[in-house]
């Protein structure tokens, strides 16, 4: 355990040896081989950020480049999957989802629906999602609020390489389609990550550390900045519980709600637009199923209802900070009914 | 003034990871005499918390750390002094303490899990932790779904004068998860070809549930190769075992699952911390592992009755074999700690579970080196 690597460096080991094990797993996606232009595997770059590079001269074939269609991309892996490949396709930026939805929200998510249980598909869309790059409005969204939306779909996030490399397994060991999120501000992250395979199950809400006083619910990248927070404000005696779900769909309610029954309060950090949101989403959880436990309202911090600037100044204030989070952490611990 | 009169009490250091413990309460007042082993606090560790008793005896003059309080190994928590040691004279003594302490470093990276080191018996690999040089040797053998960590409160302080090993079975903590041969008498051959494979010519072996029957069973088929024999709430000498744990235990996917569990290890369940179950839940996500558990189990239990019985073979033994158990332990009851042989020594621990040497490290510790 004691073997330190990267989050992608995480993601490349689990396709590794998940590519290893079953013939059937295929990697698709635009510059997955290599750079524009490459010359073979001597030119690989593996991706946008490197994330599948080794792979091609390792699996040849089973690597593949698909053009610059995020619809044909999406549409022939979930078609493979349909018909017994295990498919797991590069859609680089979850922005770009809007070009192939249908693919994944009329079609993969229906499949097994539609087909009475007779038709799987077991796709894995790995996408990269966040703000933080001065990428501007279009390639900088966190948009997994809109896939966790849609009954079919199974929605991965992780936080830590040691959670990127066995979800990423079990999202390729599962039969359903799953939407698989990685924060680009994440990959130059450092954790222990065992060297054997392994995988983790969905719907298994990790507890970062325990609390006696507020819960924080943070999702993705936000789990280090809660996790900061709570650093800090155990110096002032306000002792937090970092909950992270893992998965957005399936969601873990039971560890949440025990928490906060424990806690009394609630601050959930969410790097989404506000509005029909993971944040609200969890707050009417609570609202509803955990009323009588809570001691002061609940806190959301998320980004403002605009797109994400481009405008460096604006994009750092944009993105919940542990600033914010400590206010949101002591606006539920001060509060007075 | 003087400081000879004046004991510190210092934050123990409970195995090789620990550089730090958090303070949860302490369970004597200012101006009580404390008596050697007496329970002077709980702390906890990134490990698990734990019971910390008195390594001195003496007047508790000053509580210096207060609970909720994370201090480095090595710090102060208290300060002993006779009646006649003045209060200026204590001030000062914290004070220049105080002054000089200097915290333990995290580990480097590199030396994290540095001691660990791997062996390969045919097609496995077994990992295993060697402390210690001594005229004499002991080999640690943990119990079902276990590792080597579990002697983390044993391993170091019987290193003082032995040769002191730990290993992972197959199919448990870092070793290979393809077990071969899961039986008692399989795991048995893999400690023999351990021990042969490092040149241990012989050694006393101590086995905790699991690994207590496999010690047995080592020492009934080697009784050259073992000096002694230890077996702690162990396995194969009596028919109950709490069977419903062990399936508990292989199925458990989650934290939910796991909790209660655990709690059933010991005879406190708040030792049972965030971080060990997160530890288990690590090692039964590896691929192979519930395999690997299952093959075992069924080498040893079937239900609630174990299936290997060794008792008949202990009489003949030539080597001491002594028995510990804790009175609490719900996993194998304490009761088949009575009417062995003669040749057995016994000891029960009142107030303990299963993971005694744990719980009750320090009188463990006493009785494996007695």
């Amino acid at each position: 355990m004691a073997r330190k690597i990267l989050y992608q460096e995480a993601i490349n080991e689990a396709l590794d040896q998940e590519m290893a094990r079953d013939d059937a797993v295929i990697v698709m996606g635009e510059d997955v081989v290599g750079g524009t232009g490459a010359n073979g595997e001597m030119d690989a770059w593996g991706g946008v950020l490197g994330v599948t590079k080794g792979l091609y001269g390792k699996y040849g074939d089973r690597i593949m480049d698909s053009p610059i269609s995020e619809s044909a991309l999406v549409g022939a892996a979930v078609g493979a999957a349909a018909t017994g490949m295990r498919p797991v396709c590069e859609l680089m930026f979850i922005d770009f989802m809007g070009v192939c939805f249908d693919q994944i929200y009329n079609q993969a998510a229906k499949f097994r629906y539609m087909f009475g249980g007779k038709a799987e598909t077991p796709v894995v869309i790995r996408t990269m999602y966040g703000a933080g790059f001065r990428a501007a409005a279009q390639h900088s969204q966190c948009l997994y609020n809109v896939f966790t939306h849609v009954p079919g779909l199974k929605v991965v996030m992780p936080s830590s390489p040691y959670d990127a490399k066995g979800l990423l397994i079990q999202a390729i060991r599962d039969n359903d389609p799953v939407i698989f999120c990685e924060h680009k501000a994440l990959y130059a992250m450092e954790g222990d990550v065992p060297e054997e395979s392994y995988s983790i199950p969905f719907g298994e809400a990790n507890i970062v550390r325990e609390g006696e006083d507020v819960t924080i619910v943070a999702l993705g990248r936000m789990v280090t900045h809660a996790g900061k927070v709570a650093d800090a404000l155990a110096k002032d005696g306000i002792s937090c519980e970092v909950v992270d779900p893992r998965t957005t769909s399936p969601f873990d309610e039971d560890t949440v709600l025990e928490s906060v029954e424990n806690t009394g309060r609630l601050v959930i950090v969410d790097e989404s637009n506000p509005r029909c949101s993971m944040a609200t989403d969890i707050s009417s959880l609570v609202a509803q199923k955990g009323f009588g436990f809570l001691k002061a309202p609940i806190e959301m911090v998320t980004a403002p209802h605009t797109p994400v600037p481009f405008n460096g100044a604006l994009e750092d204030i944009y993105i919940p900070s542990p600033d914010k989070i400590e206010a949101a952490v002591r606006a539920t611990t001060d509060y007075v009914h | 003034m003087s400081d000879a009169a004046i004991t510190p009490i210092t934050m123990p250091k409970w195995g090789l990871s620990m550089i730090e413990g958090k303070v949860i309460e302490w369970h004597v007042e200012e101006n009580s005499t404390i008596a050697l082993g007496d329970e002077i606090m709980d702390i906890e560790t990134e490990k698990i918390a734990n019971t910390f008793e008195a390594l001195d005896a003496g007047l508790l003059r000053r509580c210096v750390a207060q609970p909720d309080e994370t201090l480095g190994v090595g710090a102060l928590l208290g300060v002993l002094a006779p009646e006649e040691t003045s209060d200026a004279d204590i001030d000062a003594y914290i004070t220049e303490f105080q002054a000089n302490y200097v915290p333990p470093e995290p580990p480097e990276e590199d030396d994290a899990g540095a001691n660990y080191e791997w062996l390969n018996l045919g097609e496995q690999k077994i990992r295993y932790l060697r402390m210690g040089e001594g005229s004499h040797n002991i080999v640690l053998i943990h119990g079902f779904g276990g590792d080597l960590d579990l002697w983390l409160f044993t391993q170091e302080p019987l290193a003082a004068n032995a040769s002191v090993y730990s290993l992972d079975l197959p199919g448990h903590g870092q070793s290979s998860k393809d077990v071969e041969d899961g039986s008692v008498a399989g795991l048995a051959s893999v400690v023999v070809k351990f021990m042969d494979e490092l040149g241990i010519s012989s050694a006393h072996i101590v086995g905790h549930s699991l690994g207590g029957a496999i010690a047995l069973q080592t020492a009934i088929s080697n009784t050259d190769k073992v000096d002694a024999v230890t077996l702690i709430g162990s396995a194969g000498i009596g028919e109950e075992i709490n069977g419903g744990y062990i399936s508990g235990f292989v199925a458990a996917e989650s934290r939910r699952e796991m909790k209660p569990l655990l709690k059933q290890l010991v005879g406190d369940p708040g030792l049972v911390n965030r971080k060990m179950i997160d530890d288990i839940l690590k090692f039964k996500r590896l691929d192979g592992v519930t395999e690997a558990l299952i093959e075992i189990s069924s080498g040893f239990l079937s239900g609630d009755k174990q299936t290997v019985d060794l008792r008949g073979a202990i009489a003949d033994l030539p080597m001491p074999v002594n028995v510990i158990w804790g009175s609490e332990d719900q996993i194998i009851p304490a009761a088949h700690a009575s009417g062995l042989p003669d040749n057995v020594t016994v000891n029960i621990l009142d107030g303990f579970g299963h993971l005694v040497q744990l719980e009750a490290a320090s009188d463990v510790n006493k009785l494996l080196q007695s």
